[in-house]
């Protein structure tokens, strides 16, 4: 048994070194055209079913703020006339890519094709017209209706309206790419996303163990950057393989992330990128495990069922855009999604972080509090910095709130153990 | 045989608190200090004044909880507890018969739900922004040109309070300075200002449920004039103590002395 998250965390260093590296390439002018999308409810199927290299300006993004080289790019956005409310993500990427598309991965090649799979974000519709404007890009907008009826399913005529659609963008994809759409690869890639999927799913089902293998939170980060940017392919097919059976051996083992699992909570809304670890300190020193995280849908919810099917693939991939995600998602979904991760994964509590920049999918999460608290009595806490903006991180102000959560937690815990 | 006592600590952004305690619960000695740029020694000289006022030595302390911003900044503590932790238990102490807290301090405001042991049964924060806190009545206070502690008797004389359009601690100065432009007078607009906080802190603490009764702590427990206006807008009397200021001192200690009673052995010490 090796260290925590030994060959798993190697094998996603490769990959995704091996991915930057193939951006790198086409950057230069050789290797596949880069098409520009967006991570959530993605047709990434579609574009590896044309040799096209899928860029996610989003995961560039968030490495420029893992690495805290965001900054001057966000400002310089600003510089530009993006206000200070505006989305950090797109900030970082626009400011990044004026400067000339330089990451500490590797450099980012234009766009041949800008295609925003409009999901749940009404802001990347404007990002990536921008885009578009600076540098003048083919670009194709995916129109993808938002959940609205209550049972929570799309209409029928959803599901056509956006097949149509990706009938239209095939056809995009066979101008740029002088090729006709090869049936049979789309087939193989859309097999390869279920296998994927299948497999992240039981890796999903595995934080239901105590303790959990691995935290749910920030260890799904290792593994979202594949799923997100290499989906479709046999690599991220074989990485899931071998990350099912680390993780599996290390729950028989009844190995956590924590020397003891003290608390399971389920955290709802993206991390803090410019201080992960940071902010990963402050849950892991009161022994605290995210045993589920809505973030880890973000790009595609797979733990309840939803499966690409090669036999119908754009309708699958239609489904997956249009229901299967979490940003395309109304708020009751998410109640729902989290409700289920509390029961079913057996947590304590919910951590709610909030977005500043992101007012679309933050807006409402104060009723969310309300009601996991009153409704459903599960202990709730709310914190508040940015997903990319380091100067929305306020450590001291964070860190209190954290400990006097668990605090109180600590102690409700010890005094119902002495009643019962 | 020396009697043990105990003590807390409380490290706050302006002001570091120290309170010891007898075996008895009984405060034995007390210090504040001003807490400057230098954290650590700030925690040193409180309890180092604080053993002084006592007669004490070092080694008769058997305990030190660390509380406040700079709780971690304790070295020679044996544990930390959020002033949250601490501001419910010392509320208790002060007042037993405490359900409820509203703490309001230079950058927050907390609202505190209290079981009879004086253990936090939930709690909820101003989020992230200053807004509705001290630093609010400080900026109004600023920009009428008085000193912070004249504000809440003054505002005790407003016949008819202004109605406030932000609790924003950086645009409260220039709403207050349209109303001077408007020619109302400086009791009507701190009036004002009061009531908008009480408003706001009431509807925060709401949240966690106001059971009385309800102590009021933090440094801005001081103020009359925010003491009237929460209890206005609460329509019940609060419980403020002259020694609101040691409040998360006090629970400090209390935490101290169980661990002490408790046989913990002493981690700060060993530590140095």
């Amino acid at each position: 048994m090796g260290r925590y998250q030994d060959r798993m965390h190697l094998l996603q260093k490769d990959m995704m070194a091996r991915y930057y590296a193939e951006l790198q390439v086409s950057a230069e002018g050789g290797g596949e055209k880069a098409a520009y999308m967006l991570v959530s409810g993605n047709p990434v199927e579609l574009v590896r079913a044309f040799g096209l290299l899928p860029v996610f300006p989003e995961v560039n993004a968030l490495q420029l703020a893992v690495k805290k080289q965001a900054l001057p790019f966000i400002q310089k956005a600003e510089e530009l006339g993006y206000s200070i409310d505006n989305c950090a993500y797109v900030k970082a990427d626009i400011g990044c890519y004026l400067s000339g598309r330089k990451t500490p991965l590797g450099e980012i090649p234009r766009p041949s094709l800008i295609l925003c799979n409009y999901v749940g974000c009404n802001v990347y519709l404007q990002w990536f017209e921008h885009l578009a404007e600076y540098d003048p890009t083919p670009i194709f907008n995916l129109d993808i209706p938002f959940t609205r009826l209550d049972h929570g399913e799309p209409a029928a005529e959803d599901v056509a309206y956006v097949v149509r659609q990706l009938e239209d963008l095939v056809a995009v994809c066979e101008g740029l790419t002088g090729r006709a759409l090869d049936e049979a690869r789309l087939r193989r890639v859309v097999e390869l996303s279920a296998e994927t999927g299948e497999l992240w799913s039981q890796v999903k089902a595995l934080t239901r163990r105590r303790p959990s293998p691995f935290d749910a939170y920030f260890d799904s980060v290792t593994m979202m950057a594949p799923l997100y940017c290499l989906r479709g392919t046999e690599e991220c097919r074989d990485f899931f393989r071998a990350a099912v059976d680390e993780l599996t051996e290390r729950a028989d083992a009844g190995q956590g992330p924590l020397p003891e699992e003290r608390f399971r909570i389920v955290v709802e809304g993206p991390p803090p990128w410019p201080y992960l670890r940071t902010f990963r300190d402050m849950f892991s020193r009161w022994g605290a495990v995210a045993v589920a995280s809505t973030y880890s849908t973000v790009g595609g919810l797979w733990e309840f069922g939803f499966r690409h099917d090669p036999d119908k693939p754009l309708e699958s991939i239609a489904r997956h855009m249009l229901q299967w995600n979490l940003t395309n998602r109304n708020f009751l979904q998410r109640y729902d999604q989290i409700r289920r991760y509390v029961e079913e994964w057996e947590a304590d509590a919910l951590v709610i972080h909030s977005v500043k920049s992101c007012r679309l999918f933050s807006a409402g999460q104060g009723d969310m509090r309300e009601y996991f608290t009153k409704e459903l009595g599960v202990p709730t806490l709310l914190v508040e910095s940015d997903l990319q903006d380091p100067r929305y991180f306020s450590e001291a102000q964070m860190k209190n709130r954290v400990d006097a959560f668990f605090e109180s937690l600590s102690h409700r815990r010890a005094v119902t153990g002495a009643a019962s | 045989m020396k009697r043990p006592v105990a003590a807390g600590v409380d490290v706050g952004s302006t002001q570091t608190k120290a309170v010891v305690l007898d075996a008895e619960r009984r405060v034995v000695a007390r210090s504040l200090v001003e807490t400057g740029a230098n954290v650590s020694r700030a925690a040193e000289r409180a309890f180092e004044a604080a053993l002084d006022a006592g007669g004490l030595a070092p080694d008769d302390v058997a305990a030190v909880v660390g509380t406040g911003y700079g709780r971690y900044k304790v070295s020679f503590g044996d544990a930390q507890v959020t002033e949250i932790g601490c501001h419910a238990r010392g509320a208790q102490w002060l007042f037993p018969g405490t359900r409820t807290v509203i703490d309001m301090g230079g950058q927050d405001v907390k609202g505190i739900r209290v079981g009879d042991q004086g253990d936090v049964r939930d709690f909820v924060m101003n989020d992230k922004c200053a807004a509705g806190t001290g630093r609010f009545l400080a900026s109004a206070a600023e920009a009428l040109s008085l000193p912070l502690d004249a504000i809440g008797s003054i505002a005790l004389c407003a016949t008819s309070p202004v109605r406030l359009s932000t609790v924003c601690a950086v645009f409260v100065e220039s709403d207050v300075l349209s109303y001077l432009a408007a020619g109302r007078s400086v009791e009507d607009i701190l009036g004002g200002v009061h009531s908008a906080i009480a408003a706001r802190t009431v509807a925060l603490v709401r949240r966690v449920g106001l059971e009385p009764e309800i102590t009021f702590t933090g440094g801005v427990s001081r103020n009359v004039g925010m003491v009237h206006a929460l209890e206005a807008k609460l329509g019940m009397k609060l419980n403020v103590g002259t020694d609101a200021a040691y409040t998360g001192a006090l629970g400090a200690a209390l935490f101290a002395l169980e661990r002490a009673q408790a046989g913990v052995p002493r981690a700060g010490l060993a530590a140095s």
